[in-house]
């Protein structure tokens, strides 16, 4: 009865047969952010990829699936999300030479759980015409009241400042967050709204006149026709150059528990991680990568070199949930 | 028993659909009820008041707008004739064919500092800086409320059109007679009589407010809805999230009570005197103009210049926006569209004939019950359906482990999840609409019909069917339209490389390159319209 | 054999007994009335005869066949029986002949077109064979919905107002055609009214109920004179009781004088009441003894003047000859009849 239905099932569904190389991915970052190196990688190894993209819920739908799942690796486009698959048990340890000769210790788990994979600078943007450039910026400074009005953001809730809030409670601790937090929210310019690159264009508007935001938004910018005046019209700062340097946040990988492609799979995270790889990230999409030695591309290497705060982004990521409840305690994005 | 047995019949089959599609309501209920309070708790003391505060406000400010929009052209075109209205009638619905994200985001781009009304204000009047001069930010609550209300108005102005029309035109000769104007006689008479068909639209609006998503979003005003997914998928916690689902149900479930009761007081209605076209008022002059005018600005504002906008950008970014992957998302957002319109339909087919041949006090539970999907927003809609399913795949397996075949995810990783959700989500809509030509059948015919040597299966096939064709029209295409534009279950439900129209266009509006796609987005619009079209054209058939 | 037979049926529907221990007997080719206002439970009964619910207790047989009783219950469809309906309940979607073949569905094609020729041909709306119901006047639809009924030749015929809703002009000529048709076609009949006009006019027997129960049952005639309770002549006529003393068997004693009574009654000794109809009262110039007239209207043949005696008003007709001379007192006096007492 049971094998009747079995052989039944398998001629009336048409789920699609695993081919025998090709991985599943699911993915944090936009398609066309990774699918050129994607395909670079099914040319050089034949392995087909198939990408489910969605900004958010992809790890709940991880755990849901539990053994069943279909995903081998899944593409973070920052690190506490790494943090929260290894910490909800579903991920399996990279165990491979490439990866660890390519990837500085800190930027990958001990244990193997996660690698990150290229490495982005939350920076401050500061209006040409009306601050100029801000090499002694720090992120503290931002609650300062000369800056009241002056402030704009996206949501706090966003990953990216949320690890930035994360890194301020690792260093500085619950209480003087809090006031950083209200100071910085009463200098908002505007309800924190819109995606990075719309903080810089309300700088060009003269809406505010700092802006929070990734490094490589700034490359994307200045390589698209509409985008180019918003670029054009602010500075990249690297904050806090003068104590424990710049905030960073990755995009990284984990290999999945159930895996059923373990093998391919850990091809393609040795891909990411390899020069060619890496190259492309560092030169398509601005990012800095993991794997030194990569030449940065030539827009972003004429950004400077910069210090990096190396807290170990475990440590930071300890503080994500109470970095969270913050948010919502000054009540920032309201 | 003969009798009896065939009604088990269906009574079993109603709430067999009634258990499916409430399922996962349940199932969220459940998790809710779980421990870890701890994340609610924080929320309660910090936030969540003026998440309730938001939503509230958002949701009275858009039914009263729509009213303010739709009540007038309701009236207008369904008793008066003036210029152009033969057009407008069918015209003024066309908004429903387009998401709100859509015209969140172009009217964005139009009034924003760097928006071409700004620029022009700006040139005009020579001011500089912001600080020159004040203009309204859109990207605010009032901002959405006007987003939503243009696009969910037509839901009223259809609903009060056509309760308007089959409105003994006898009451008001008699209004008029006793001396009021067409202006009171509307107050005093139409608008009473028609005030079922009035509440159970603005239910429909609410709830449709509230589970709006992408555009309260966009326009970062923190509602209920963007809790529910920042909770989750913030604070990752299910049990918190599904708590403040609960408060959204409470609102809901206040909103479906109040259009049963005043759905109660209404009648089937006497359609031999109902208004044609010799007894509309005929508008002349200023009243002409005014009601022409009224019609053009509603509709340009809802419909053409979201759409030109939408033309233009198609135009200028043609090279990068036009690619064969298009018909494949439009042949699979079709394809899913119709699969749930038609299951949608069928199933409330067999609810609504359960209820009306019952005789249990219970029978118009199962109807009910399978309605309370539409409460869910996308995000929590497809965890909650995720829910089941998982348990339902994980027993698959283990059930037929050790056989050839591994199912895998055979109900949560395939298309059969979104199909589910949708279902679950729109069945209220194909309810409501195939209910309500379902109330004008008279009882007397299925007494005939019995008598006749008919069976319940025979009547159903012969008479219902037949005389509910308008309602299932309406539904197919409101279900229809509503999965063409539906997105966050799409985005967390789909199986691999499955792509609809809205997933490609929600992809580039978050990236705020809504041009990219914009050929996408045209698309659901355009999609959308055709099902307007023909519906239109059998209802005007129907009427003459 | 009988028609119809209901024994000791009962309905109750949330607690409320909606008919209570009817029983009836319908004869062959007869078409009886249930009448009464509305709540008594005549629609209730014609739904039960129908099947179209079950009743919680009593037996119904139709022609012989059991159709419901404790242990068993047939569905309407298979019970043989025809229905007409006060709003037509005529098929929207179909055609007049589709109409009437809808309980075809066992007759060949060929039987079938013969039966819908012969069934337009008894109602004469023959031309009227590709209309759409919507198209017909009130009249001519419920003449369709009667062929529609009789087309598959039932056992018993169900009729639930069908006149109600039809112009007050052409009803009795409808109430008559149909009348005859059904006699035509040796169908019996259960007709459920609220109008006696109808009730007399269409009926071979009639069943007056109130509160659930049959209150009388007989032809109309002795319904009339001979009401067996309060009710029943309430119901069929205007009237209006006086106290009366029965004095012995053919004699009562009121205070308009003594009545004599054409029938014999055996309440001798007993107080009560007696129900007088306007066709018993004499009214003529007189010393008054407490009647006042209120109104008078002249139709022609006749004055109509309504008066208020015993606290009760009423309407009398009086020949245009004998008028009344409405200025002057008046004297009213029952005259001898069958006197009915209710004590």
């Amino acid at each position: 009865m049971k094998k009747a239905l079995a052989i039944l099932l398998s001629t009336v569904t048409c789920l699609p047969a695993m081919a025998a190389e090709e991985i599943n991915i699911y993915s944090f970052r936009q398609p066309f952010l990774i699918q050129p190196i994607l395909d670079d990688f099914t040319k050089h190894t034949g392995i087909k990829t198939n990408v489910v993209f969605a900004k958010k819920g992809l790890i709940e739908r991880v755990k849901r699936e539990g053994k069943h799942s279909r995903a081998d690796v899944v593409l973070t486009s920052n690190f506490s999300a790494l943090m929260q698959l290894e910490s909800m048990d579903l991920t399996q340890p990279i165990k491979s030479d490439v990866v660890t000769k390519n990837v500085p210790a800190s930027f990958r788990d001990p244990e193997g759980q996660w690698v990150a994979l290229t490495k982005r600078v939350r920076n401050v943007y500061s209006s040409k015409e009306r601050l100029g450039k801000l090499d002694a910026l720090t992120y503290e400074e931002l609650a300062d009241v000369k800056y009241k009005g002056k402030i704009c953001t996206r949501s706090g809730k966003h990953p990216y400042n949320l690890g930035l809030v994360a890194s301020m409670l690792a260093h500085h601790g619950e209480s003087e967050t809090k006031s950083w937090l209200e100071g910085v929210k009463a200098n908002l310019a505007r309800k924190p709204q819109g995606n990075d690159r719309a903080q810089v264009k309300a700088v060009k508007e003269g809406l505010c006149d700092l802006a929070l935001g990734n490094s490589y938004y700034f490359g994307k910018m200045l390589q698209d026709e509409k985008q180019k005046p918003w670029a054009d019209s602010v500075y990249i700062n690297f904050p806090n150059q003068t104590n424990r340097g710049a905030h960073l946040n990755v995009s990284g990988v984990v290999l999945t528990k159930y895996s059923k492609n373990k093998e391919n799979a850990l091809k393609l995270i040795e891909f990411m991680t390899d020069n060619k790889a890496q190259n492309m990230y560092a030169s398509m999409n601005m990012e800095y990568p993991v794997k030194p030695g990569v030449a940065l591309s030539e827009l972003v290497a004429s950004w400077g070199e910069f210090k990096e705060d190396n807290l170990p982004l475990s440590e930071i990521s300890k503080y994500r949930p109470l970095a969270l409840k913050l948010i919502d305690e000054v009540k920032f994005d309201l | 028993m003969q009798s009896l047995l065939s009604l088990s019949k269906w009574q079993v089959f109603a709430w067999l659909i009634g258990v499916c599609l409430s399922a996962p309501l349940a199932f969220l209920i459940f998790e809710s009820l779980q421990g870890d309070s701890d994340v609610f708790t924080h929320l309660w003391d910090t936030v969540l008041w003026d998440y309730i505060y938001n939503t509230l406000v958002l949701i009275a400010g858009v039914l009263l707008l729509s009213c303010l929009i739709a009540l007038p052209l309701g009236w207008l075109t369904a008793y008066c004739q003036f210029p152009g209205k033969k057009y407008f009638e069918w015209a003024l619905m066309l908004p429903l064919a387009m998401p709100t994200y859509i015209i969140a985001y172009v009217y964005t781009d139009l009034f924003d500092y760097a928006g071409p009304v700004q620029i022009a204000l700006r040139e005009w009047f020579g001011w500089q800086s912001p600080d020159d001069y004040w203009f309204f930010d859109i990207r605010t609550l009032g901002g959405a409320i006007v987003m939503i209300a243009l696009v969910l108005y037509p839901y009223l102005y259809l609903i009060f059109k056509t309760a308007l029309r089959e409105q003994s035109f006898k009451l008001l000769q008699a209004s008029q007679l006793m001396g009021m104007s067409p202006l009171q006689s509307f107050f005093k008479v139409s608008l009473p009589l028609a005030r079922g068909a009035i509440v159970a639209a603005l239910a429909l609006i609410s709830m449709e407010t509230m589970a709006d998503f992408a555009t309260v979003h966009y326009f970062a005003v923190s509602t209920l809805t963007t809790a529910v997914y920042d909770t989750w998928l913030g604070y990752y916690s299910l049990t918190a999230a599904a708590k403040i689902s609960g408060i959204m149900l409470l609102f809901l479930f206040v909103a479906i009570t109040l259009e049963k009761i005043s759905r109660k007081n209404t009648t089937v209605h006497e359609r031999q005197s109902a208004v044609n076209d010799t007894h509309l008022y005929v508008l002349s002059g200023k009243y002409a103009w005014f009601a022409s005018t009224y019609c053009i600005v509603v509709l340009f504002f809802a419909f053409a210049l979201p759409i030109g906008v939408l033309v233009s950008y198609s135009i200028d970014y043609f090279d990068q926006a036009w690619n064969a992957e298009f018909f494949l998302y439009a042949w699979q957002s079709l394809k899913i569209s119709l699969w749930v319109s038609v299951i949608a339909i069928a199933l409330s087919i067999i609810v609504l004939f359960y209820q009306r041949i019952g005789e249990q006090k219970s029978k118009a539970l199962p109807g009910r019950v399978s309605s309370t999907g539409y409460a869910l927003p996308g995000t929590v809609l497809a965890i909650a359906v995720l829910l089941p399913l998982t348990l339902l795949d994980t027993k698959l397996n283990e059930w037929l482990e050790g056989t050839t075949f591994e199912p895998g995810l055979l109900f949560s990783g395939t298309i059969f999840a979104m199909v589910f959700a949708y279902v679950v989500r729109f069945y209220a809509i194909a309810q409501g609409a195939v209910e309500a030509s379902y109330v004008r059948i008279s009882p007397s015919l299925d007494m005939a019909s019995q008598s006749m040597g008919k069976n319940f299966a025979q009547m159903l096939s012969s008479v219902h069917i037949p005389l509910l064709r308008g309602g299932i029209l309406t539904a197919g295409l409101l279900v229809f339209i509503e999965c063409m534009k539906e997105l966050p279950a799409a985005l967390l439900l789909r199986p691999f490389n499955f792509e609809t129209l809205a997933t490609h266009v929600f992809q580039y509006v978050s990236d705020e390159q809504l041009e990219l796609a914009s050929i996408s987005a045209l698309f659901i619009v355009l999609v959308g319209l055709v099902p307007l079209y023909f519906v239109n054209r059998s209802m005007e058939q129907h009427n003459s | 054999m009988s028609s119809l037979s209901l024994k000791n049926l009962s309905y109750q529907y949330d607690g409320q007994k909606v008919i209570e221990n009817l029983d009836l007997e319908v004869a062959e080719n007869e078409i009886v009335c249930l009448l009464g206002a509305s709540g008594c439970g005549k629609t209730t009964t014609l739904k039960a005869v129908a099947g179209l619910l079950t009743p919680q207790q009593g037996q119904i047989v139709i022609h012989g066949k059991t159709m419901s009783n404790n242990t068993q219950f047939t569905a309407p469809q298979h019970r043989n029986i025809g229905m007409m309906f006060q709003d037509y309940a005529l098929f929207p979607h179909l055609t007049v002949a589709q109409n009437i073949a809808f309980g075809l569905s066992k007759f060949n094609k060929v039987d079938k077109q013969a039966r819908i020729n012969e069934m337009l041909e008894l109602v004469h709306l023959s031309e009227f064979a590709q209309r759409y119901p919507h198209e017909l006047s009130g009249g001519q639809q419920q003449r369709v919905a009667i062929a529609r009924a009789l087309a598959y030749k039932p056992n018993l015929l169900l009729l639930d107002e069908p006149f109600s809703n039809i112009d007050a002009q052409v009803r009795f000529q409808l109430i008559n055609d149909i009348r005859q048709i059904i006699k035509d076609q040796k169908v019996s009949a259960i007709f459920v009214s609220h109008s006696k006009e109808e009730a007399f006019a269409f009926a071979d027997k009639l069943a007056v109920m109130h509160q659930g129960k049959i209150a009388q049952f007989g032809d109309a005639k002795t319904l009339f004179e001979q009401p067996a309770c309060k009710e029943v002549a309430e119901f069929l006529g205007q009237g209006i009781y006086i106290p009366a003393q029965a004095y012995d068997k053919r004699e009562f004693i009121t205070s308009f004088g003594k009545i004599a009574s054409t029938k014999a009654s055996d309440n001798a000794q007993s107080s009560g009441q007696i129900y007088i109809r306007p066709a018993h009262i004499q009214l003529e110039n007189g010393p008054t003894n407490d009647v006042e007239i209120l109104q008078s209207r002249f139709i022609g043949t006749e004055f109509i003047y309504q008066i208020k005696v015993a606290e009760q008003i009423i309407e009398v007709p009086v020949e245009s000859e004998h008028a009344l001379n409405i200025n002057e007192p008046v004297t009213f006096k029952i005259k001898p009849h069958a006197v009915n007492f209710f004590s």
